[in-house]
């Protein structure tokens, strides 16, 4: 019956949320027996399509069948019974309770109506050491390592569901003892005929365990390939696309220029931070833009938030021309005339509920502090040059900002940071989510600021975005500086050549 | 065995125990069956109302109406059999389906509407209060021979001390409540949801019939106390009961369980109104002491459990890391 069909096939799936479109006529094919890895930067929708195949949301285009017959699961408890089940990265069982009703939640065994405690002890055991794991499952879920909750969740997903396991960044917090032990559970769930669809963004680990990859980019499908004849630069490739074809700097003539600009005004020696990001070296000259390069996970942001001393670095020094400042926390970081556009707008960046000319005034209020208000007609006036000079639209200073576009909000956000007149200012995926109007005009907005003296740095999974506006590029891999490249080294490809860790493109 | 977040419960008991022997050896006949009658007759509506509370609070949520309810069915009972005749089984009936039904609809609204608990029963706590004067201002007494046998049921210990109904029906809540929480499905989903609702969701819980059905358990438990408390006064009115469902939330937080849901036990409320129950005997035994000091001494011990709460969370979190650190 189920020799003819895929295990589970997506077709044509279609989602969009308040009118955007998160998935597009994605395809999506999984065999019996099959390790499937699921790749894709931050927003390309993947969580998306994961979430309408277990359940989580209703997909509003395409079919999905298990073993062949369509399923329209609309609750997780209904896919786990059709039989696909999954394991969440961070919300996952529960740590009030005990290992065994962890286990059995939903589906205790029972006797005259109560639990059977004793059953559910005697079950839980056995079906652990299938896993090899010999735990007291008697003790609560909290008392054991994130490794062993793992295999706990996938022994939980796999006995109530037994056809698809889906496993979303099951390896982000384990170390590579952990990996192999988990590794190990699922290749004998393949060769149990288990469906197993696996996101990650460590490469490494889908060469090692994956048979097959689908790549996901702005919610559309990229492609999907058996990994034996997928070379590691194709797949990179895959994944950080190359659309953006205007506005391309020619780096041939310029890294004479920029060393022309003088000495560095901002230098980060040794800077790093356990667990986050590796010690770096890092020199900012006036008017320069910085691009920094890696896959998702690589240590992009965490780069980020040292600089703007969200993390507190915890070895090293950064100096401001020539003088030695100490950048612990992000008003320290204001203080010193810097600003941040975080990765996240809606979360991070805009009050959502406050006024265009309010959220523009934010920045500049946190540094007079509480005592010196702006004058409302000196807000008024700020936003208004704003709104003019970054052509922000709507032009109505008082619209709550959540109702403007992506576009329109990234540049609120911008403009919030220009007002209180930085010297470094640090963007974190400032097109994401943007349209490709607003795109170019953010990017030749980076010009026009860098032109005027400031020094940017830019962190983007879009290659071309970089390359164009960036003067030099870090690349990270591994949470770990990797390479330098400037002037003529200066392409996508030497990019995803260093990022793969194969070109002779580490000199800088 | 004893888990590290069932400590403050051992703690409780401790305290309870170290308590009463300290009691009893300044005042020996605290040791009496007739004291330790009263304090379960006393304390019996509180005991009922607080089971509910703590099935709720388990959930991760709060339930203010409780003592607005109490009056109300107080209220409601005594006119049902006072003002119109009806028989006091048809009143306890009718006011056990109204208490339900209101807890229902407010677990809805916190599940459908997503408003959080706090405020949902915080407006059924002034609806049912306004509702309690609505059927009547005045108190009013309660007379009928079925009452007057009710109270007259109970069991002798030896040394004179009685087991009234009124204590009676509270240990059986209690006993029904402990097999519900350790022993049934809805008592698992109730810790699942108040561990985390994002992940109980995601584990298939079915969130949305649980929610209704604690806050219903709530509001039944509430009537229950009501009637009790009818009963225990012989009378309803509606100024009565003001604060009860602190008092309730205090013995549960005494008796071990996390205000924020997941950790506890209903044995720990038992315990928490017994505590209470001592307090207010031994100032009584003392004579004179004046009655507010009960309130001080619950608020210094709910000061010293919250703390204590912490700590062991700090504790069992640090050791956790500690043990990780090892293993790598």
């Amino acid at each position: 019956m189920s020799g003819q069909h895929a295990l589970l096939e997506a077709r044509s799936i279609g989602k969009s949320f308040f009118g955007i479109p998160a998935l597009d006529e994605v395809d999506f094919t999984l065999q019996a027996g099959e390790i499937h890895a699921l790749l894709g930067e931050n927003g390309a929708g993947k969580s998306t399509l994961i979430k309408i195949l277990t359940g989580v949301y209703r997909r509003d285009r395409g079919t999905i069948s298990l073993e062949g017959s369509e399923i329209y699961p609309d609750t997780v408890g209904e896919a786990q019974a059709l039989g696909i089940g999954t394991v969440y990265q961070e919300v996952n069982l529960l740590e009030n309770l005990t290992v065994a009703e962890n286990l059995f939640l939903g589906r205790q065994p029972r006797r005259l109506g109560m639990i059977d405690r004793r059953a559910m002890r005697n079950r839980s055991k056995a079906l652990l050491e299938r896993y090899g794991l010999h735990i007291d499952v008697d003790a609560l879920l909290s008392s054991y390592s994130v490794a062993i909750r793992q295999i706990i969740a996938i022994a939980r997903a796999v006995d109530l569901s037994g056809k698809v396991l889906v496993l979303d960044e099951p390896t982000a917090s384990l170390d590579a003892n952990e990996v192999k032990g988990l590794f190990t559970v699922l290749r004998q769930l393949r060769e149990d005929g288990v469906g197993i669809v696996i996101i990650t963004h460590f490469l490494d680990q889908v060469y090692e365990i994956a048979d097959r990859v689908t790549v996901l980019r702005n919610g559309r499908l990229v492609g999907s390939r058996a990994i034996s004849e997928l070379p590691r630069l194709d797949l990179i490739s895959m994944m950080l696309g190359r659309e953006l074809q205007h506005i391309t700097r020619d780096h041939q003539a310029e890294p004479e220029t920029i060393d022309d600009r003088g000495a560095p005004s901002i230098q980060f020696q040794n800077y790093g931070k356990k667990g986050s990001v590796a010690p770096f070296d890092l020199d900012i000259r006036p008017g320069e833009v910085v691009g920094i390069a890696g896959l998702l996970g690589s240590g992009r942001s965490e780069t980020a938030f040292l600089l703007f001393g969200i993390d507190r670095a915890d070895s090293g020094t950064a100096t401001i021309d020539g003088e030695q400042v100490s950048i612990t926390s992000p008003e320290a970081a204001i203080a010193n005339r810097f600003g941040f556009c975080p990765e996240e707008r809606k979360t991070d960046g805009i009050v959502g509920d406050l006024s265009v000319a309010d959220n523009i005034a934010l920045a500049l209020q946190a540094r007079r502090g509480w005592m010196r208000p702006i004058s409302s007609s000196a807000k008024r006036e700020l936003a208004d040059s704003f709104i003019k000079s970054l052509d922000i639209r709507p032009a109505d200073r008082e619209r709550p900002i959540k109702f403007l576009s992506g576009g329109n909000q990234q540049k609120a956000i911008l403009a919030r940071w220009l007002a209180t007149d930085p010297r470094l200012l640090i963007l974190d995926e400032p097109t994401r989510g943007i349209d490709i109007g607003a795109h170019a005009e953010i990017l030749k907005m980076i010009e026009r600021l860098c032109s005027q003296g400031m020094s940017l740095v830019v962190i983007s999974s879009e290659l071309e975005e970089l390359t164009a506006v960036a003067h030099r590029v870090i690349v990270l891999s591994d949470r770990r500086h990797v390479a330098e490249l400037s002037g003529h080294q200066l392409t996508t490809d030497g990019i995803i050549r260093a990022i793969a860790g194969t070109g002779e493109t580490e000199a800088a | 065995m004893i888990h590290a977040r069932n400590l403050p419960f051992v703690t409780t008991l401790a305290i309870f125990v170290i308590a009463y022997g300290l009691c009893v050896l300044q005042f020996p006949n605290m040791l009496s069956t007739r004291v330790i009658g009263n304090l379960l007759t006393d304390n019996a509506f509180l005991g009922i109302a607080a089971v509910g509370m703590t099935f709720v609070i388990l959930s991760g949520g709060i339930d203010l109406s409780v003592g607005s309810v109490i009056a109300f069915t107080s209220v409601f009972v005594a006119v049902m059999v006072g003002s119109f005749g009806v028989h006091p089984l048809t009143a306890f009936l009718a006011a056990l389906v109204i208490s339900t039904l209101f807890g229902c609809l407010m677990g809805a609204m916190i599940r459908y509407l997503l408003i959080p608990p706090f405020v949902v029963t915080l407006a059924g706590m002034f609806l049912a209060r306004g509702a309690a004067y609505l059927v009547s201002t005045q108190s009013v007494p309660i007379t009928h021979e079925f009452i007057d046998t009710m109270l007259g049921f109970y069991i002798r210990f030896p040394g004179g001390g009685r087991l009234t109904l009124l204590a009676m029906v509270m240990l059986v809540v209690f006993a029904v409540g402990i097999v519900v929480a350790s022993r049934t499905r809805f008592g698992a989903n109730v810790y699942a949801i108040g561990g985390n609702l994002q992940s109980a969701e995601l584990m298939g819980v079915p969130v949305g019939a649980t929610t209704i059905r604690i806050y219903a358990l709530s509001g039944f438990l509430s009537g229950l106390a009501g009637i009790v408390y009818t009963l225990y006064t012989s009378s309803g009115y509606s100024l009565a009961t003001v604060g009860v469902e602190l008092d309730a939330i205090a013995a549960v937080v005494i008796g071990g369980t996390l205000l924020t849901g997941g950790v506890g036990l209903i044995a720990g409320t038992f315990v928490g109104i017994l505590l209470q129950g001592l307090i207010q005997t031994y100032i009584v035994f003392d004579g004179t002491l004046s009655s507010w000091w009960t309130k001080i001494v619950i608020g210094i011990l709910l000061f010293v459990f919250i703390v204590l709460q912490r700590t062991i969370i700090w504790y069992s979190d640090r050791r956790l890391a500690v043990r990780q650190l090892k293993e790598v």
